[in-house]
């Protein structure tokens, strides 16, 4: 065991060389580390947003409104497709999860059936063999009834696309908010987290990302007031919506009726951005519309001059302007009780693109930078005192070899930074705990092995053979006790989350640098003790233990 | 002479002690068993102070600017938005304010309601710390999967005990692991320690330690088994025992160092999760000496077996 060939000598040094290579840029700041020539490493360990501060939100997709998006959608399309095939229906009304179709004549069930078949669509990867139909089309316990209920496959194939659709708006919006390296990731399959750095108050983030930002134009129904549809029944094609404005607002409505169709979508915008108006001072909103929405709007606005539109977002009215002339260039401007926050904010929303669905924030962790930086000090503080401490009990206990087992610490140190910012793996305050757990458990092969080298003089070996079989026998107990370490550190980071996944990576790592420095690195340097004893007392050398 | 000037260390341990160790472990099992039971009577009746992670709600810790927040105003105006049951508590300087406010009624926008109205009410004169707010959905899932944790590495650690060892250490071995995990449990629910997810972690570490110790005294009465072939069993193991428990004991004075010192020095924010940690290595220590190997009489164990088994290292006579 205290034989070592040249070439292992020299992979030893080269490893902790590397080691110090890497570890180097944690010791810089990123300044300094931007000066530095191309072939250093620069990339130091990656904080966490509980050491650097910053705002955790996961996000979530409601599966409810994704649902109700979808049964709106195919109840056009089921209108459709029975006035196509000349079917009378006297409704098709939402029912619980699915569409009921109700005909008029029940002998026509067969026909309708048929027709309305042809909505399914096969869905899914079809190279893995996964398909199946999006939806399904029963007949209903009633003659002349059909219902159409989305099927389970087919919301979940929902859910994934808005999940990536979502992700890319988010991203959109938060990297409008600012420069900070933000970070907006998927988890699991409906799940959404995002990471701003360096954020206290999470408001205005929440605000910008709470909002589906759905804006529609509609054209508001020129003779029928709100009243009067909510008491009987709006007209066929139209909708009443509730009005967003305030009371005090001229020409207020509490609610609105409005043709369900809209005139033109947002995402027919190509820009959005705040302003004031030029009379009132009031915060507005300027828009540009590409060139199919410039023709919609001004076809409309051209044959509807002196009638009310509405401008809706999120199914609610924010005004609802008189066209006074026909606005044929394609850009126009949005009022309705702004303050600037909140039109900085929706102008971001325009033009990033609405979200498929409503998010709503199921988890939020947020650390403001004052905590961050005392968390950094408290560990770091807290690590050092430990060192120290454990480094004079370590030289009063073990002597001379009680170095060695310090500087395969420091060994052990520098391999956990070197490894973590060599992967980018991120730097949190229960990884610190980690991290000072496996200097411990460094220091615990020290002594399994030193404990061991002594008990072997007590039984009268030689001071040769002690450390030998020492070093020899303490092996396969180290290996034993760090793998069932390992297994545990592996499945906390595994499972866990969070904190149990920062306290993870710090320990599994450092029980592999942890073997290296305390069984490899110290083994070499007492090998070269003795090699140096031997050369200059021969064979009456005494161990310093 | 190499690197450093040649000085002989202190060989402080008093190797010559021979503690009878196995002659006391009726009492120990006893004791041992005895704290078992009133943990998990704690547990059944008490519970867990649980924190926001496994419980929902919300956590807000705030500086006041001023540096001395009014703690009893707070109390009444923060009562008063009628947001159920809603903690106050000092921390670490006579500004930092730690609230807890209760899990909602309703859905995720409850919990996020409720943190805003309590932080519009606190206003300008506080500056944000920390805010952690956990709806239903997430709280149910971690505290799944934080007690899936627990159990699978359990599990793992003692299958991996079992392939490298005969049955009989494995089992004492699981038995020091249930044993710690429910004490250190017991401890967390007499003193309504906060539990949350770092917890967790914590208990996984301490498992990891114990599991350590175990293991470093198994591997010696292995070693022992094969070199004394005639030694009686109860005999065997105190040697064992009391051969490894210079190490035993070293390797946790010095991770009980470590482990102070970041109780006193890492902050208020892993207090708990290294408090956690530190009575573990204690306990743990305790039950590998005094628990688990003495176990092992109790279970037998076929000396032959030992024979047949491949020998990793030669067995040495002396």
């Amino acid at each position: 065991m205290l034989h070592f060939e040249r070439w292992k000598i020299v992979l030893i040094l080269l490893t902790c060389f590397l080691g110090f290579l890497f570890a180097l840029p944690n010791f810089f700041s990123a300044e300094t580390r931007a000066k530095w020539p191309g072939f250093l490493p620069s990339r130091a360990m990656p904080l966490g947003l509980d050491l650097q501060g910053g705002a955790h939100l996961l996000l979530a997709i409601d599966q409810k409104d994704i649902r109700h998006d979808w049964l709106t959608n195919l109840r056009e399309d089921a209108r459709r497709a029975l006035r196509d095939a000349k079917i009378g229906f006297s409704a098709i009304g939402i029912s619980g999860e699915a569409l009921q179709v109700r005909l008029v004549k029940p002998e026509d069930t067969d026909a309708a059936y048929d027709a309305l078949r042809k909505l399914v669509q096969p869905i899914g990867n079809q190279i893995l063999g996964t398909t199946g139909d999006d939806i399904e089309v029963r007949r209903g316990a009633e003659p002349g009834v059909i219902l159409l209920q989305p099927t389970s496959f087919g919301l979940r194939e929902r859910l994934i696309h808005a999940t990536s659709a979502s992700i890319e708006t988010i991203n959109r919006r938060v990297n409008a908010m600012g420069t900070a390296e933000s970070e907006v990731v998927q988890q699991g399959r409906d799940r959404i987290l995002v990471q701003y750095p360096g954020l206290s108050d999470t408001q205005q983030l929440k605000d910008l990302i709470g909002q589906t930002a759905k804006l529609s134009f509609h054209a508001v129904h020129p003779t029928v007031t709100a009243e009067e549809a909510q008491t009987t029944r709006p007209p066929v094609g139209y909708r009443v919506y509730q009005s967003a404005e305030r009371e005090d607002d001229p020409g207020y409505q509490s609610a609105y009726v409005l043709q369900e169709v809209p005139v033109v979508q947002g995402d027919d915008l190509v820009d959005a951005q705040p302003a004031f108006d030029s009379q009132t001072n009031a915060p507005i909103i300027t828009f540009r519309f590409n060139q199919s929405g410039a023709r919609k709007f001004g076809n409309f606005t051209k044959t509807h001059v002196g009638e009310p539109f509405a401008i809706v977002l999120d199914d609610k009215v924010i005004s609802a302007p008189v066209i006074r002339e026909a606005i044929l260039g394609g850009s126009g401007q949005i009022s309705g009780n702004f303050s600037v926050d909140s039109a900085n904010n929706l102008a971001i929303q325009l033009r990033s693109g609405a979200l498929p669905a409503k998010l709503t924030i199921v988890e939020e962790r947020t650390v403001g930078p004052s905590l961050g930086a005392d968390s950094i000090e408290a560990g770091m503080r807290a690590a050092v005192v430990g060192l120290i401490a454990m480094g004079i009990i370590t030289v009063y206990i073990y002597g001379t070899f009680g170095v060695y087992a310090l500087i395969g610490l420091l060994v052990h140190g520098m391999l956990i930074a070197a490894l973590m910012s060599a992967v980018g793996a991120t730097l949190t305050l229960p990884g610190i705990a980690g991290f000072v757990l496996t200097i411990a458990m460094a220091v615990d092969a020290n002594v399994l092995i030193y404990e061991r080298v002594r008990e072997e003089i007590r039984a009268g070996k030689t001071q040769v053979m002690a450390i030998e079989t020492g070093f020899r026998r303490a092996f396969t107990t180290i290996l034993d006790s760090q793998l069932t370490t390992l297994v545990a550190g592996m499945i906390m980071f595994w499972l866990g989350s969070g904190p149990i996944r920062g306290f993870a990576v710090t320990l599994s790592l450092g029980i592999l640098t942890s073997v290296f420095a305390a069984v490899t690195v110290t083994r070499l340097l007492c090998a070269m003790w003795l090699k140096n004893a031997k050369a200059a007392k021969g064979r009456h050398i005494a161990i310093p233990i | 002479m190499f690197l450093v000037p040649d000085f002989k260390g202190h060989d402080i341990f008093p190797h010559h002690l021979n503690l009878p160790i196995m002659r006391y472990k009726e009492l120990c099992f006893g004791i041992s068993l005895l704290l078992m039971v009133i943990s998990l009577g704690l547990i059944f009746t008490k519970g867990f102070n649980l924190g926001v992670d496994f419980k929902g709600g919300s956590l807000i810790e705030v500086r006041a600017k001023s540096g001395e927040a009014d703690l009893s105003d707070m109390r009444s105006s923060l009562t008063a938005l009628g947001l159920g049951s809603v903690q106050i508590q000092n921390i670490g300087a006579a500004g930092d304010v730690l609230i807890r406010i209760e899990q909602q009624e309703g859905e995720e926008e409850a919990q996020q309601a409720a943190a805003k109205k309590v932080l519009d009410t606190l206003g300008d004169g506080y500056e944000l710390r920390r805010v952690e707010i956990v709806g239903p959905a997430v709280s149910g899932e971690l505290r799944m999967t934080g007690l899936i944790a627990v159990i699978v590495a359990c599990i793992a650690i003692w299958a991996y005990v079992w392939f490298r060892f005969e049955w009989q250490f494995s089992v004492g071995v699981l038995v020091g692991l249930a044993h710690d995990a429910l004490i250190t449990a017991g401890v967390f629910s007499l003193f309504q320690l906060q539990f949350d997810l770092g917890i967790v972690a914590a208990f996984l570490a301490m498992l990891g330690y114990s599991i350590n110790d175990s293991i470093v005294v198994a591997d010696r009465i292995r070693e022992n088994m094969r070199k004394y072939k005639k030694m009686p069993l109860t005999e065997l193991l105190n040697l064992s025992i009391n051969e490894t428990l210079s190490r035993t004991v070293l390797t946790g004075v010095t991770t009980l160092v470590v482990l102070i010192s970041l109780i006193v020095f890492g902050g208020e924010v892993i207090r708990n999760f290294v408090f956690c940690m530190l009575f573990g290595v204690i306990i743990g220590t305790y039950s590998s000496v005094f628990i688990s190997s003495p176990l092992i009489e109790y279970l037998g164990i076929r000396r032959d077996a030992m024979d047949e088994a491949p020998a990793k290292a030669p067995a040495q006579t002396s």
